[in-house]
């Protein structure tokens, strides 16, 4: 396996569209376990995702977008990611995160039975991935 | 022979008629089109999550999950998807027959009615009707679907159903569409050999994180509103083709009546002008 290029495939796919289809060198991402980056040759995985700013290392540059939820199958040179909401910054509606944020910010305060505060929970998070991957 | 009025009357009304089904023959070609390529645009998605799906279940096969085990008790969930207008042809009533000629007892089924057709169908035939949205059937969004799918879940985790089913059309191309019963939970894992052949290196040695009951937890209802997905997405894609071909042959149907009609028509004139013809020559013979 003496290879020199380093790229590998990498597709994101959302039950509307296929997001991406590329070439990277290396994928960042945000899993239920902490944030992982993987490399060529990464030994086989399925992992589930938490929200958060995936950043694709392509050869002329980075670019980055938003992930909510779903899953990610990576086998050596390809990685599929299956996400239920995937956005590029420039798709986010910035004022409306920021609403969304608040709304669930208030609701973590109010702090009523378990299942909304989990869902509120979420709900903040997906904002604050939105917010942060705008301000880059 | 009905007088020359009633004809021409009859032959306007059936010509308004046309007129109506040749634009909604219109309106229902451009929907298909649009339909179809966004039910083209969701496949792959739904390809990877059954791929993924049938391979993690291989490997998990003999782990004990409320998702995998089958029960005895329990309603049984069918989520009907049909359309909320009429003049489709056979699309809404075949959906309607699926389920009643299927060996779901009436007495357990509860039906999940997406789209008001089938839910006024299998109401009429006494079968209880547990949540009824159609709302969902004007632009079915992803979101829709999870939630569906979440309340459903929900109902499966806590006992009350033991068994979920989705009734939907699949289009298989513009002019056939196929009525289908898919049992959704319990998964029975898909016994296909051929898929096993392809990637038997890469599912070997598959690794998840955080472990496999939770990533199963996890993807499986996933899968489950990939599936209800799908399902919503084809069916307004058949919808729009079945409505297309029963405005189509209505269309026709329409013309070959407005010929026949003009044949009547003509021939009633003819009679009555030479009606009065003889009516003249006779009162000439009679003055001379």
């Amino acid at each position: 396996m003496a290879e020199n290029n380093p790229l590998f495939e990498v597709e994101i796919i959302t039950p509307d569209r296929e997001f991406y289809h590329g070439q990277v060198s290396m994928i960042e991402f945000t899993t239920t376990e902490g944030q992982i980056g993987v490399y060529k040759n990464h030994i086989p995985l399925t992992t589930v995702l938490a929200p958060g700013v995936v950043t694709l290392t392509e050869e002329d540059g980075k670019r980055e977008a938003a992930v909510h939820s779903g899953f990610a199958e990576i086998l050596g040179d390809r990685v599929t990611m299956m996400a239920e909401i995937a956005e590029w910054p420039d798709e986010i509606d910035k004022n409306r995160a920021m609403k969304a944020e608040e709304r669930a910010r208030r609701r973590l305060e109010a702090m009523e039975a378990d299942l909304d505060y989990k869902r509120a929970e979420i709900a903040l998070r997906k904002a604050l991935v939105r917010l942060d991957i705008t301000e880059r | 022979m009905a007088s020359m009025r009633d004809i021409k009357r009859r032959k306007s009304s059936i010509s308004s008629t046309q007129q109506i089904t040749k634009a909604m023959k219109l309106v229902s070609t451009v929907k298909l089109q649009k339909a179809k390529s966004r039910a083209e645009e969701t496949t792959p998605y739904f390809n990877h999550m059954y791929a993924t799906v049938s391979s993690l279940l291989k490997r998990t096969g003999n782990i004990d999950h409320p998702y995998l085990n089958k029960r005895e008790e329990g309603k049984k969930v069918i989520i009907t998807v049909t359309s909320n207008r009429g003049l489709a042809g056979g699309y809404n009533s075949n959906i309607v027959k699926l389920i009643t000629n299927s060996d779901i007892p009436k007495a357990d089924a509860q039906i999940y009615a997406i789209g008001s057709k089938g839910e006024d169908g299998l109401k009429a035939k006494g079968y209880e009707i547990k949540e009824s949205k159609p709302e969902i059937m004007e632009a079915p969004t992803y979101d829709d679907a999870r939630e569906v799918c979440d309340s459903v879940l929900k109902a499966y985790e806590e006992g009350e159903v033991n068994e979920i089913y989705l009734a939907y059309t699949h289009f298989k191309n513009t002019v056939v569409h196929e009525p289908k019963l898919l049992k959704l939970l319990p998964v029975e894992i898909p016994e296909d050999d051929q898929q096993k052949e392809e990637t038997p290196k890469s599912t070997a040695l598959m690794n998840f994180e955080p472990n496999e009951e939770e990533a199963l937890a996890m993807i499986i209802p996933k899968y489950v509103s990939s599936l209800v997905y799908g399902a919503l997405v084809e069916a307004v894609a058949s919808e729009n083709g079945a409505r297309m071909q029963a405005m189509d042959s209505a269309t026709s149907n329409a013309e070959e009546m407005i010929s026949d009609l003009t044949l009547k028509y003509n021939r009633a004139r003819q009679g009555s002008i030479t009606q009065e013809l003889t009516e003249i020559i006779a009162g000439a013979d009679a003055l001379s």
